[in-house]
């Protein structure tokens, strides 16, 4: 089963060259008119972009979370059967909506960019997958360290907000505008906590075994930084919604329970110096140098989250690109990086004597780090100078507005590009190593 | 302990869920028949990826919540951009009764509130005051 689940996460590599790919092509065909005026439709090209970011991180997140459940808890007969029903429709129902995206069928809601019929498939696919991780968990007496609850925690929650991202079905749920937006923007929000604590989950439980130390995950710290975030997870959503004129205790609740979040900050600064004495001892692996830029990222999306969440200021960045740049910011910056890192210590990336192929491994990742620096600090001049400029003279024409955007917009493509560049070197690097240990692999012996 | 915890904020996502669904948006128009099909085309054609509704959605075009009430632009200039698209904006070939559920649809977001929050509605502690439509 081990190789099913390690093809299954290169196949989510190959997602996030998709990507990035699209990544590029929307950024052009943002500016079509000035460049290419025949080239593929913003409408189209994001879709391609965004579900193929979506799936990279749930196929990652979920293929490693399989991968290590096995190896943690063995798998119980039947369970395990279930798991190439998952991997087998998830593929499927992926490959189908990036397929209806070239014939332009889309459903339009953001991050389900794709025709809903899709979601029944990835539902099934998500039942067998609970099924499969809470059946072998619960017939296992051992004793669940934290990063386990929130793996269980994220799958079960990525059930639950995914659900309710679908209830717009029903019209109840779409009796008002208000009812309709709220409901679609508290699930979204919740559902990237779920996701969040799926790889925030993996990167602890990396730690351990790069550390050796297993207290890291029994800890009260451990714990209370997972059930802080389960916390923000259920209550701090809405940020994304603060103008609409939902209850203002919504708002209430949204506003006071993020300002928590400062906890995170002010233990990541002191543990600061403990860092720099870890990180002397484990800097040769690669694995670990892209833990250590996934916590930097932590540190500076915290920040500007926390920033975001104070609706005063809210009122400056919501409906610009400083939101993207929150997003963009959070899924390369803190889950991309933990999930290669998983990825590369998975594939054995660490134990790579060749100089050439560690060369080639730190010139990505520098370049990757330096371009997603610049991409981020451009999105969120983008997006202040628009939301200065919106905010000042509401009623100026859209085009007018947007001529002093494009410039620093143009900046943040073409960092874009590099971002592209080194990215796509990180995980050639990696693809290559997958592929080295799926041919030396002989099934029998490892099923 | 770790179980009692969890099970406690379970608990407490549940009911925060439905006290929402009940309470958290309450008010705002029902939609027309026409508005419930405009949707309908807003999301085929994925208008999303480049406009906004609450400032959700891609940025590449302007925010639309509010285009209908708009005294200087309004439904008939809606229209027109819908009809025909711009050099930025695909022409989508929609037919007459697809141009008019789109503008009823419009209409039914525009009735729900403003996208912009003035400046005096911001409270001392940085929060907003918003009163319903
Ligand atoms: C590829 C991106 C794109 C898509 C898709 C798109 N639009 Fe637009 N739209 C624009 C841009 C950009 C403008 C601003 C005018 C310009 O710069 O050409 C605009 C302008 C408009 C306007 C006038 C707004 C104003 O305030 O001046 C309306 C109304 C509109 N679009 C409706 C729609 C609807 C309805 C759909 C879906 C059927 C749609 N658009 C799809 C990009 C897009």
């Amino acid at each position: 089963m081990k190789t099913w689940y390690k093809l299954f996460i290169s196949f989510s590599l190959l997602l996030l060259l998709l990507c990035l790919s699209f990544g590029v092509i929307a950024a052009v065909s943002f500016f079509k008119d000035l460049y290419f005026p025949n080239m593929m439709s913003f409408e189209q090209a994001r879709p391609f972009h965004v579900s193929a970011a979506l799936f990279w991180i749930l196929t990652a997140a979920t293929g490693l979370i399989m991968y290590y459940k096995q190896e943690l808890f063995g798998d119980a007969p039947m369970y395990h059967k279930l798991s190439p029903f998952y991997i087998g429709t998830w593929v499927f129902a992926v490959a189908a909506i990036l397929l209806s995206y070239c014939f332009q069928q889309f459903g339009g809601r953001e991050y389900w960019e794709f025709p809903p019929v899709w979601n029944l498939l990835l539902l099934v696919a998500w039942v067998y997958l609970l099924i499969s991780f809470f059946g072998t968990l619960f017939r296992s007496g051992k004793e669940k360290p934290v990063y386990v609850w929130m793996w269980g925690t994220g799958l079960l929650f990525f059930l639950f907000t995914f659900t309710e991202q679908n209830l717009w079905h029903i019209a109840w749920f779409r009796e008002s505008f208000l009812k309709e937006m709220t409901i679609q923007w508290k699930s979204n929000g919740s559902m990237v906590g779920a996701w969040n604590q799926m790889v925030y989950g993996l990167g602890l439980f990396l730690m351990v075994k790069i550390s050796g130390d297993k207290e890291i995950a029994r800890s009260k710290k451990a714990y209370f930084s997972y059930f802080l975030g389960l916390t923000n997870l259920i209550f701090n959503w809405g940020h994304h919604i603060y103008n609409i004129p939902t209850a203002g205790w919504v708002r209430g609740v949204s506003y006071t329970i993020s300002m928590t979040e400062w906890v995170l900050v002010i233990s990541i600064i002191q543990g600061f110096k403990s860092k720099l004495t870890e990180q002397r001892k484990f800097k040769h692996l690669l694995s670990y140098r892209l833990l250590i830029a996934s916590e930097f990222w932590v540190f500076m999306n915290l920040l500007l989250a926390l920033l975001m969440s104070v609706p005063a200021i809210n009122r400056y960045t919501h409906g610009t690109h400083v939101t993207v740049a929150h997003a963009m910011g959070t899924t390369i910056g803190i889950n991309t990086m933990i999930l290669l890192a998983s990825i590369t210590f998975l594939f054995e990336a660490d134990k790579e004597k060749k100089p050439a192929y560690r060369r080639n491994f730190a010139i990505g990742f520098w370049i990757t780090q330096i371009s997603l620096f610049a991409f981020w600090v451009f999105l969120i001049a983008a997006g202040l100078i628009k939301g200065m400029k919106m905010t000042a003279s509401p009623s100026a024409p859209f085009t007018e507005l947007m001529q002093n955007v494009y410039p620093v917009l143009k900046l943040f493509m073409y960092s874009g590009f590099v971002l592209f560049a080194g990215m796509s070197v990180l995980v050639i690097q990696l693809l290559s190593k997958a592929a080295g240990q799926l041919s030396t692999t002989d099934d029998s012996a490892t099923n | 302990m770790v179980k009692r915890i969890f099970a406690v904020l379970l608990l407490a996502y549940i009911c925060y869920s439905a006290f929402i669904y009940a309470y958290g948006a309450e008010g705002g128009a029902k939609p027309t028949a026409d508005a419930v099909a405009g949707q309908s085309v807003w999301q085929s054609k994925n208008c999303q990826a480049c406009h906004q509704l609450y400032g959700l959605g891609g940025y590449m075009g302007p925010d639309l919540t509010n285009i209908i009430s708009d005294t200087i632009k309004g439904p008939v200039y809606a229209e027109a951009f819908i009809r025909s698209g711009t050099a930025r904006m695909p022409n989508f070939h929609l037919s007459d009764q697809e141009v008019k559920e789109l503008v009823a649809f419009l209409t039914w977001v525009d009735k729900s509130g403003k996208s912009r929050v003035p400046a005096e509605n911001v409270t001392w502690y940085g929060s907003y005051k918003i009163d319903k439509q």
